[in-house]
C-alpha cells in the first residue's frame, strides 16, 4: 500500500474512535478502556479483548462531569468522566483507572461511583519505589488484581503463554512506533505533524496485533524515501498530550517538523519493552520499573537533573533546533518539572516555548502567533 | 479583654517553639537537619535523634503570617506555575533561599515603616482613638511594621564584607529577614518524603533534593481503593521502612537504635491517643473550644508527635478541657448556635475572614477532618505501615465518607462547610460526591466555597460570606422543621 493510503487508514482510526469501538462490538469483541498512565495493556490483549486508550477528547466540552469535579483539574481526567457520563463510552466492557497523579487519584473514585452497576472500573495503583525487589513485587500484586478483574470480564483465564504472546504483540507495536518516530523525523516532507500524530494516536484505538504490522508497512515505505531536503526547522515536542489536529496544523503551516517527542501519549508510552523471556507478570513489572525520565515517576537520583538532561540529549540527537512544551493546564507533575527542564535547555543553549493547552481549546490564534514567532527565532 | 491561654495551649505552643529552636541550634552546631513531609513516619527519624522540620507546617505558618503571596510569587518567578500547591510553592521558594524580609534604608540601616500597617490605637477604656486632624482612627505605633520585601539568603551570603560598612549592611540584611520561626527555619541537609497525602509531594521533595543537592529518602504509599489495607500493600510499605532505616544509617553513620525507635513509637501513640481525646471534646454541646483551635494544635501533632513533650502537652490540654466542660466555659468567643464540620485545610492567610461570618451567625466549627487524619495508633511495625497507609488523601471515597460522617455524628453537626482548595487536588477531587452523601446520609446541608490553603489570591471573601449565609439559612430551616416535628 502507498504511504498515502496507509496514512488515511491510520487517520480514520485516529479521528473516529467511537466508530472503531462500534465496529469491534459488532464483531463480538470485548473492549476495555485504558486511562493514562502505564496500564499493562498486555493483560487486556492476553485476555482476548481490545484495549482502547482514553485520553480525553478534542471535541467534547465539560458539562456533566461538573457534578463530580471542580474546574481546576486536567481535562483528560474530566473529559474521560464526561464521556463515561454522556454515553460515548457505553459500549465499553470495563475500564482500567491508574492513579499515578493527583487528578487521577480522586478521579478513580468518581469514575467508580459514577459507573456503579454500569461498568466495571478496574483500579490500578502503581508504586513509585518501583525498582527494588519489593517494588517489583508490589507491581506484580497490583497487576494480578487487574488480571483477575479482566478475567472476570473476559470469562477466560489469562495463561502465561497468552501473556507472553501479548508481550510480543505489544513489543512489536512499540518497536514500530519508535521506528516511525525516527523516520517521521527524518522525512518531514512525507509525514506532516498532523499525520504523525494521527499515526501515533491510532495505536490507542487499533487492535495492537493489527496496528504493529500495519505501521511496519508504513515504515518500510518511509525507509525507501531518498534523504530529505527539509528546508523548514525541526523541534522536539514535550508534554502530556498534543494530538489536536488544529493545533498541529500550525506546525505544518510554519514548516516546523517534529524530530522527536517527549510526550506522555506518544514516545513516553512506548520507550520501554517488556522481556519476552521468563515469568511474564514479572516481565511487565520490570518493564514498569524500567520506565524513566518521566515527570510522573519518582527518580531515585533526584538530586540530579536526569530527566531534563535526557530531554536535552534527545533534542541534540534528533537534530532539532528547539523544543515546544505543551503545558497541559492543571498538570502539576509537568508544572513541577518545568523550572529544571528550562534550566537544562537554557544551559544547553536550546530555545524553547511553553504553550498552555487544554482539550477544550478551540481557538488557537494565540498559539499560532507564538509558534510562528518561535519558528522565526529558529 | 486579653484572651486567657490555658496551660495546655501554652505547653503546646512551647513544644513547637522548641522543635524549631532545637533545629536552629543543631544547624548552628553543624549537625544534620532534615525536612520532612507531615505524614512521613517520624518515628524513624526519632530513632536516629535527627532534627526534622516540616515544610507543610512552615508554609501554613508563613501563610498565616501573611507572607504566602510574596513567597508564592517568588516560586512563580523561579518558573513554578501558579497552579501548583501553595505549600509547595512557598516551600520551594524557601528552599531556593528566598525569604520575606523587612525593608530598610541601606544608608541609615533603619526599617522603613509601611503606613498602611498596624492596628488602631486604643485608649485605657479600650476605645479606638480618633486622630482629630484626619478624623480617622490613629494607628498604634507599636503595631506598625516595615514594608515586606523579598530577599535571598544566597545573595546576602555573596555580599562583600571587607569594610565595616559592608559588614554592618550584610549583618543588618541578614537580621532584616522576618523574625518569626517559620521564616528562620534552617536549610535542609536531607529530605524525608512520604506521598501518602499526595503525589505532588514526590516532585516537590525531588525538587528540593535537586535544588540543595541533598539525599532524599522516599516512602511511597500508593492510593488505596478499598477500606481495608491489603497485606500486599503493607508488605510494600514495611519493606520501604527497612530501606529507609538503611538509608538513615548511611546518612548518620549510626546504627538503628531499636530502643529509641520503640520509645518514639510509644510517644507517637501516646500523642495520637491524646490528640484524638482532645478532638473528642468537640462532641460536647456547646463545645469547650472551636475546631479552629484544633487547626493551631495541628502544628504539634505534625512536628512533634514522636516526642514525649507533645504527648504531655495534649494530656495537659485534655485536663483544661475537662475543667472547661465542668465549669461550662468555652474558648469560642460567641454563643454556639450552629455546629458545622469544616472540610479541608483552612485558608491560612484568611483565618480572620473565615471566622468573621461564622462568629456573626453563631456557627462553631465542631468537627474537622484532621481529627482522624492524624490519629496514627498501632502496636508494631506492620500496624505502623497500615496506619500510615490511611492518610486523608490516600483512602478511598468510602473510607473518607465514613471518617467524616463518624465525626459529624459524634460531634453533632448541623451542616458542612466545604473548602474547595485550589492547592489540593487530591483532597478536593471527590468532594462533590461526598457532599451528596453527607446530605443523603446525615440530612445536613452542605455549602462549598473556593479558596486556597496558602495563596490568598484564590480566596473570594464575598463568595465565602454568601455561601456561609446560605448554609446558615439551610441549617435554620432544618432546625425549624425539626422543632415543628417535635411538637
Amino acid at each position: 500500500m502507498s504511504t498515502e493510503v496507509l496514512l488515511n487508514e491510520f487517520k480514520e482510526y485516529s479521528e473516529h474512535p467511537h466508530r472503531v469501538l462500534s465496529q469491534y462490538k459488532q464483531e463480538g469483541k470485548k473492549v476495555i478502556g485504558v486511562l493514562p498512565y502505564y496500564a499493562p495493556v498486555e493483560l487486556v490483549v492476553a485476555a482476548g479483548m481490545v484495549p482502547m486508550g482514553i485520553w480525553g477528547s478534542n471535541k467534547k466540552t465539560i458539562a456533566l462531569a461538573k457534578e463530580y469535579c471542580a474546574t481546576f483539574y486536567c481535562t483528560i481526567g474530566q473529559l474521560a468522566l464526561e464521556m463515561l457520563l454522556d454515553g460515548t463510552l457505553d459500549q465499553l466492557d470495563g475500564i482500567i483507572t491508574p492513579t499515578i497523579c493527583d487528578t487521577l487519584r480522586p478521579m478513580s473514585q468518581n469514575y467508580r461511583v459514577a459507573m456503579e452497576g454500569k461498568l466495571p472500573c478496574i483500579f490500578l495503583a502503581h508504586p513509585q519505589n518501583r525498582k527494588p525487589a519489593f517494588g517489583l513485587q508490589f507491581t506484580v500484586d497490583q497487576y494480578m488484581h487487574v488480571k483477575g478483574e479482566l478475567e472476570k470480564i473476559a470469562g477466560t483465564t489469562i495463561t502465561d503463554e497468552a501473556l507472553r504472546d501479548a508481550i510480543k504483540v505489544m513489543n512489536r507495536s512499540r518497536k514500530a512506533r519508535r521506528e516511525f518516530v525516527k523516520l517521521a523525523g527524518q522525512h518531514p516532507e512525507a509525514i506532516s505533524a498532523v499525520n504523525r500524530s494521527a499515526v501515533l494516536r491510532a495505536a490507542w484505538f487499533m487492535e495492537p496485533a493489527v496496528y504493529g504490522p500495519k505501521l511496519e508497512e508504513l515504515n518500510a515505505e518511509l525507509a525507501k524515501l531518498p534523504a530529505s531536503n527539509w528546508k523548514g526547522c525541526k523541534v522536539v515536542t514535550s508534554g502530556i498530550i498534543c494530538d489536536n489536529p488544529n493545533l498541529l496544523q500550525i506546525f505544518d503551516d510554519n514548516h516546523i517538523a517534529i524530530a522527536a517527542d517527549d510526550v506522555a501519549q506518544e514516545t513516553r508510552s512506548f520507550r520501554v519493552d517488556a522481556s519476552e523471556e521468563g515469568d511474564p507478570m514479572m516481565a511487565l513489572a520490570q518493564q514498569f520499573a524500567d520506565q524513566d525520565y518521566d515527570v510522573l515517576l519518582y527518580d531515585e537520583h533526584s538530586n540530579k537533573n536526569r530527566r531534563a538532561d535526557y530531554v536535552v540529549q534527545m533534542v541534540k540527537d534528533s537534530g532539532a533546533q528547539g523544543l515546544v512544551l505543551f503545558m497541559q493546564q492543571f498538570c502539576d507533575p509537568e508544572e513541577m518539572e518545568y523550572p529544571y527542564l528550562k534550566k537544562a535547555l537554557d544551559d544547553a543553549g536550546i530555545p524553547h516555548i511553553k504553550l498552555g493547552v487544554d482539550q477544550q481549546m478551540r481557538d488557537f490564534g494565540q498559539a499560532s502567533t507564538a509558534i510562528q514567532a518561535f519558528a522565526d527565532v529558529l | 479583654m486579653a484572651k486567657v491561654v490555658s496551660p495546655g495551649v501554652k505547653a503546646l505552643r512551647k513544644v513547637v517553639e522548641d522543635v524549631y529552636a532545637d533545629a536552629r541550634k543543631a544547624h548552628a552546631e553543624g549537625k544534620l537537619v532534615g525536612w520532612s513531609s507531615s505524614k512521613f513516619p517520624c518515628e524513624l527519624a526519632e530513632a536516629f535523634d535527627l532534627n526534622v522540620m516540616y515544610p507543610e507546617n512552615q508554609a501554613a505558618g508563613i501563610a498565616a503570617n501573611r507572607d504566602g503571596e510574596i513567597m508564592c510569587k517568588a516560586a512563580e518567578d523561579l518558573g513554578y506555575d501558579n497552579d501548583i500547591c501553595g505549600y509547595a510553592r512557598i516551600s520551594l521558594a524557601y528552599a531556593a533561599g528566598k525569604r520575606a524580609s523587612r525593608k530598610f534604608d541601606p544608608e541609615t540601616l533603619e526599617f522603613i515603616i509601611d503606613p498602611k500597617s498596624g492596628k488602631p490605637l486604643k485608649d485605657e477604656n479600650g476605645n479606638v482613638v480618633i486622630d482629630p486632624e484626619t478624623g480617622k482612627p490613629k494607628k498604634d505605633p507599636k503595631t506598625m511594621q516595615p514594608y515586606t520585601v523579598l530577599d535571598d539568603i544566597y545573595e546576602i551570603e555573596a555580599l562583600p564584607e571587607t569594610t565595616e560598612k559592608e559588614i554592618a549592611y550584610k549583618n543588618f540584611r541578614r537580621e532584616a529577614i522576618k523574625p518569626y520561626r517559620q521564616m528562620r527555619m534552617p536549610q535542609p541537609d536531607f529530605v524525608l518524603c512520604c506521598n501518602n497525602i499526595c503525589n505532588c509531594m514526590t516532585k516537590w521533595y525531588e525538587n528540593i533534593a535537586r535544588m540543595c543537592n541533598i539525599p532524599l529518602i522516599m516512602i511511597d504509599i500508593p492510593y488505596n481503593n478499598t477500606v481495608d489495607v491489603h497485606d500486599t500493600n503493607v508488605a510494600y510499605v514495611r519493606a520501604q521502612f527497612d530501606a529507609a532505616i538503611h538509608q538513615l544509617e548511611e546518612l548518620t553513620g549510626k546504627k538503628f537504635d531499636e530502643k529509641k525507635f520503640e520509645h518514639a513509637c510509644e510517644n507517637a501513640n501516646r500523642t495520637a491517643k491524646a490528640w484524638l481525646r482532645v478532638c473528642d471534646y468537640l462532641q460536647y454541646k456547646p463545645a469547650p473550644y472551636s475546631g479552629f483551635d484544633l487547626f493551631n494544635h495541628m502544628a504539634d501533632v505534625v512536628t512533634a508527635r514522636g516526642k514525649v513533650a507533645a504527648a504531655e502537652a495534649f494530656e495537659l490540654l485534655e485536663k483544661d478541657l475537662a475543667e472547661a466542660v465542668k465549669n461550662g466555659t468555652t474558648t469560642t468567643p460567641f454563643p454556639e448556635k450552629y455546629r458545622v464540620m469544616f472540610e479541608g485545610i483552612p485558608c491560612w492567610p484568611k483565618l480572620p475572614n473565615l471566622f468573621k461570618p461564622l462568629k456573626a451567625n453563631g456557627v462553631n466549627v465542631t468537627a474537622v477532618v484532621y481529627a482522624p487524619a492524624f490519629g496514627f495508633v498501632y502496636n508494631n511495625m506492620d500496624e505502623m505501615a497500615r496506619a500510615y497507609y490511611k492518610a486523608p488523601n490516600s483512602v478511598c471515597i468510602e473510607q473518607g465518607v465514613d471518617w467524616r460522617e463518624g465525626i459529624c455524628r459524634d460531634n453533632k453537626v448541623d451542616g458542612v462547610l466545604v473548602h474547595y482548595n485550589r492547592s489540593c487536588k487530591p483532597w478536593s477531587g471527590y468532594m462533590a460526591e461526598m457532599q451528596r452523601r453527607f446530605t443523603k446520609d446525615l440530612g445536613v446541608p452542605c455549602a462549598g466555597f473556593d479558596g486556597d490553603q496558602a495563596d490568598p489570591r484564590n480566596f473570594n471573601e464575598a463568595q465565602y460570606e454568601t455561601r456561609v449565609q446560605g448554609l446558615v439559612e439551610a441549617m435554620e430551616a432544618n432546625q425549624a422543621k425539626k422543632e415543628a416535628e417535635a411538637k
